[in-house]
Formats: C-alpha cells, structure tokens, sequence
C-alpha cells in the first residue's frame, strides 16, 4: 500500500499548534472533516475512539513517530493525515522520546489487512533516516506532499 | 560458548487483527527486558523484536507462522516470554475460534 492510497493531501499539517496529545488528535481529526474525508457530525466519537485507544498503550512507536488510529464504522475505506509538530509533543511512547510525526489513520470496521498495509508502509519508510530527516524538515503540506509522492515512486533520496 | 546460544521457536498469530500497533508494542516491551538479540523471521524478511517499528513491517496477519528466535546469555527464556505471548494471543481476540479457511474444500 502506498501513501496515496491513503493520505488525504489537503488534510496534511506541517506545523501543528497542538501541544499535547489529545489537542494534536483534534487537530488532526478536524483537518480530514475540513477536507471532507471524515463526517463533521461523527467528528467527536471518532476523537473520542482514537483517545481510548490511547489509553490501551501510547501510538508512539519510537523514532519521533506516532499512528493514533481507531476503526470506526463512519468510513467505508481507509483515510489518514500527516501532521507534523516542530517542538514535538509528549506521547508516552515507548522510547520515551517527544514526537514529532504523526500518521494519524481512521479505518472500516471490517478491514483489519487495510489498516496492516498502511502500517507497514508507514513503518518501512520511517526506517529510512532520510525520510524521517526531511519529513521533519518540511515547512509547508506541500513539502510533505512532495515527500510522500516520493517514497511512493522510489523511495527517498538524500 | 554457551551465553551465545541461539533458541527458536515457531508461533503463529493468532490476532484476528494481525500483529498490529498494540501486540508489536507489547512484544517489543517483552523483548526489551532481555539481553538476547532477538528477532521475528517471516517468510521473507527478518525483524528486530525490540523494534515496534520493525515488527510492523513484517504486516503479519491472523495465521501467518513467524519464527522467535533469540540470541545470547537468557535466549531461551527471551523465546518462552515472547512465545507465551502468542500462546496468549496478546490477551485479544482469537481468530482460531473461527477455522482459517471457512469453507471445506474438495483437495
């Protein structure tokens, strides 16, 4: 599974104002209802399903990175946003470091290999130092954008 | 020398998710406890126990057969913890209840 596959391009934030973990969720849920992917009327059970996922065990998986997610029956296929936050935010992860990328991803109840793929892409493009470098560095959506269609194409290059 | 042996085991996932964020999470935890190296060995790739981002990429779904293997002075106790957690299915849903393949077939 690719980035397009997923991404909604006009929900990406490459500088996040949010500085703690259930304002970034917000922002991040807001942005796909402002771009249309996520149902404004469902916007708060969807926030509130990613928070109680939170609570099961922190998204952040180490390397600055962290993919709140929940399934939720208001989508009928897989949606995701990038943002990205320059001071980074305390996530409880694993690594203890604060984190900086975010993927956050909204999927069918009845999808569970979609939701997979999306985090193996994910999490194979993060191992590569380049890209997690320049998605760190991105001023603007579009940088990110660009990044993304990059990793897509052939990976990333320094 | 005996503190670098090398134990392994095979496991199945058993999650009807796939090993998704929170079961690759709670085995990179259970990983990190021992000194061993220890790592996941799917059909085509091997992955870093320790590492939630590298037991991601192994996108291992609900039957896929993976290998512990663990490598160092308390290896065989890194593979009877991180087996055990599969034995446990992660304390989620089993899939096993339901047969793998749901219709007979006629081979």
């Amino acid at each position: 599974m690719k980035f397009s596959d997923f991404v909604a391009t006009d929900a990406i934030r490459s500088d996040v104002e949010s500085d703690t973990k259930p304002a970034l969720i917000r922002e991040m849920a807001e942005a796909l209802v402002e771009a249309g992917r996520l149902p404004a009327a469902e916007l708060e059970s969807i926030v509130k399903a990613i928070m109680k996922r939170e609570d099961l065990g922190s998204t952040g998986i180490g390397r600055g990175v962290a993919v709140p997610h929940t399934k939720h029956p208001s989508v009928d296929r897989l949606v995701g946003t990038v943002a990205v936050s320059r001071k980074g935010i305390d996530f409880l992860s694993l690594d203890g470091e604060p984190v900086h990328l975010f993927f956050l991803l909204v999927s069918p109840p009845d999808r569970p290999g979609d939701h997979l793929r999306a985090l193996e892409n994910i999490s194979r493009q993060l191992r590569d130092d380049t890209f997690c470098r320049r998605l760190k560095a991105s001023t603007t959506p579009a940088d990110i954008e660009h990044l993304l269609e990059e990793a897509d194409n052939h990976g990333v290059v320094t | 020398m005996s503190s670098q042996q090398t134990i392994s085991r095979e496991v199945v996932v058993g999650i009807e998710q796939g090993l998704h964020a929170r079961p690759a999470d709670l085995l990179a935890r259970e990983a990190r406890k021992w000194q061993s190296r220890i790592e996941l060995v799917a059909e085509r790739q091997r992955a870093d126990g320790k590492s939630i981002l590298e037991l991601l990429t192994l996108a291992a779904e609900a039957g896929t057969r993976l290998v512990v293997e663990a490598t160092g002075p308390d290896a065989r106790e890194a593979v009877d913890a991180i087996g055990g957690l599969f034995d446990r299915n992660f304390s989620e849903p089993n899939s096993h209840t339901q047969p793998l393949v749901s219709r007979p077939t006629n081979e």
